[in-house]
């Protein structure tokens, strides 16, 4: 037998389950039990860049709209810096650039409110054109699902960006661009996420 | 320490997608493959959490929802430690998690199970690890609960885990068993998981050593979160 290796495995995943708001959001479950909520603000009062909604639907194999989902955004501020020691710079305070929304548990839809994230250093000097990352868990979904959110007034830098080139299947890669549009003046980004069938999102392995 | 990239996930252990048998599962798991990326800043970064965001009494679900006594079931105490793949303490992470109570009824309006609320249990906590890694709740160890998939579905009595880690890529929800429960090997969510052994570690071990005599039954869960590389010869991850 050759030497063991000693290294530890990783714990497995399960579904977050149908009651995941219980933990995670537990004002939405229907009780106040926290002194605060975690993940309600994203970007902070003084962060820099444009201020931008982000909403839309998580979409099941049948077409319908998945009720039951909790979502989480991790992104950098507007100097394409993270909140994080090994974040690539300052960013301003009360900037935490992670968030939790869940879907309203009639019809499905998911928004929160931030700034638009900076383009962000990638791997070997080529910069990533701005984006969200977003981790999706919900009843039916055994371990969650990895995924990003471009912008669709950001062409050029999404043409060169070096995730969206890894996608061999151009026409994939659109499901991966959020659509801009306004409303009252604030600009709205539509990002509706499709688990399985036509147009399924691209999902991730981080 | 310089920008590293993190081990691969190896997904042989995870439950897959699909899995049949776990009926929301068909209807809600991707049908293409996932795009494997390696990391960027965007992965191997993540939120950092403080002791401003957390109370000292949410880690303790006995109390922390009591209303005008004590709630009703089994006292326990929960701890272990959260590790990473090369064994190192994972220190200052989020571990939060969430539970039925003793009769399996959870406190969320879409739950319509006849076993009774518990005026005096919320169902949720969290905490900070220490620098060891080191977690502790203490809780009321939740009953089992039917659930429509088959006819006759009921999950074992669980906890509900999900940690944050250091980066994106640790982030973990998962669950937790008791040892000795004869619902395990029956539950197709338990069974999503390919591996017996990952299984295994999904079930917290009694722990009289920890017990507190003549108040709480104690169990033992450790959790693994992904491992870092270590940077021997070029990083190519900085890359410029």
């Amino acid at each position: 037998m050759p030497q063991k290796l000693d290294y530890l495995r990783e714990t497995a995943s399960q579904t977050a389950g149908p009651y995941v708001h219980i933990g995670l959001a537990p004002g939405a479950a229907g009780f106040d039990i926290y002194r605060q909520e975690l993940g309600q603000d994203i970007a902070g009062p003084n962060a820099g860049g444009e201020r931008i909604r982000v909403e839309g639907l998580v979409i099941d194999g049948m077409g319908s709209p998945v009720k039951d989902v909790l979502l989480e955004v991790w992104q950098a501020n507007a100097e394409g810096h993270y909140a994080h020691p090994e974040g690539g710079g300052p960013v301003e305070d009360g900037f935490r650039g992670w968030g939790r929304v869940i879907t309203d548990f009639e019809t499905g839809e998911w928004g929160f409110d931030t700034v638009k994230p900076g383009a962000v250093m990638g791997r070997n000097g080529r910069m990533m054109a701005p984006h969200l990352n977003l981790w999706i868990v919900s009843r039916g979904i055994n371990i969650g699902l990895n995924t990003r959110m471009y912008f669709s007034d950001e062409e050029q830098a999404n043409a060169a960006d070096p995730v969206i080139s890894l996608i061999e299947w151009e026409r994939r890669r659109a499901t991966l661009i959020g659509k801009r549009s306004d409303r009252d003046g604030i600009p709205v980004y539509r990002f509706d996420i499709r688990l399985q069938g036509d147009d399924e999102t691209v999902f991730f392995d981080i | 320490m310089k920008p590293a990239e993190y081990y691969q996930r190896d997904r042989t252990l995870h439950p897959p997608a699909l899995t049949p048998d776990y009926k929301t599962t068909t209807a809600r798991s991707p049908r293409y493959s996932l795009i494997s990326l390696q990391n960027s800043v965007s992965e191997i970064t993540g939120p950092v959490f403080g002791h401003n965001d957390i109370d000292p009494l949410d880690n303790d679900l006995v109390r922390n929802y009591a209303k005008d006594a004590d709630p009703v079931g089994e006292r326990i105490i929960l701890h272990g430690r959260v590790l990473d793949e090369n064994a190192r303490p994972v220190p200052n992470t989020l571990v939060e998690i969430w539970q039925a109570n003793a009769s399996g009824r959870y406190r969320h309006k879409k739950d319509t199970y006849l076993g009774a609320l518990d005026p005096n249990f919320g169902g949720c906590g969290r905490t900070l690890t220490d620098e060891n890694g080191y977690y502790f709740f203490r809780t009321i160890k939740p009953g089992a609960y039917p659930w429509r998939n088959w006819d006759n579905s009921w999950r074992p009595a669980h906890i509900h885990v999900s940690v944050f880690g250091a980066a994106f890529v640790q982030r973990l929800i998962t669950q937790l068993y008791f040892e000795g429960d004869p619902l395990i090997p029956h539950c197709p969510i338990v069974k999503t998981i390919p591996d017996p052994e990952a299984i295994e570690q999904l079930i917290a071990r009694l722990d009289l050593n920890a017990t507190v005599p003549l108040d709480s039954i104690a169990y033992k869960f450790d959790i693994v979160l992904r491992g870092r590389r270590s940077t021997l010869f070029e990083n190519r991850l900085e890359g410029n």
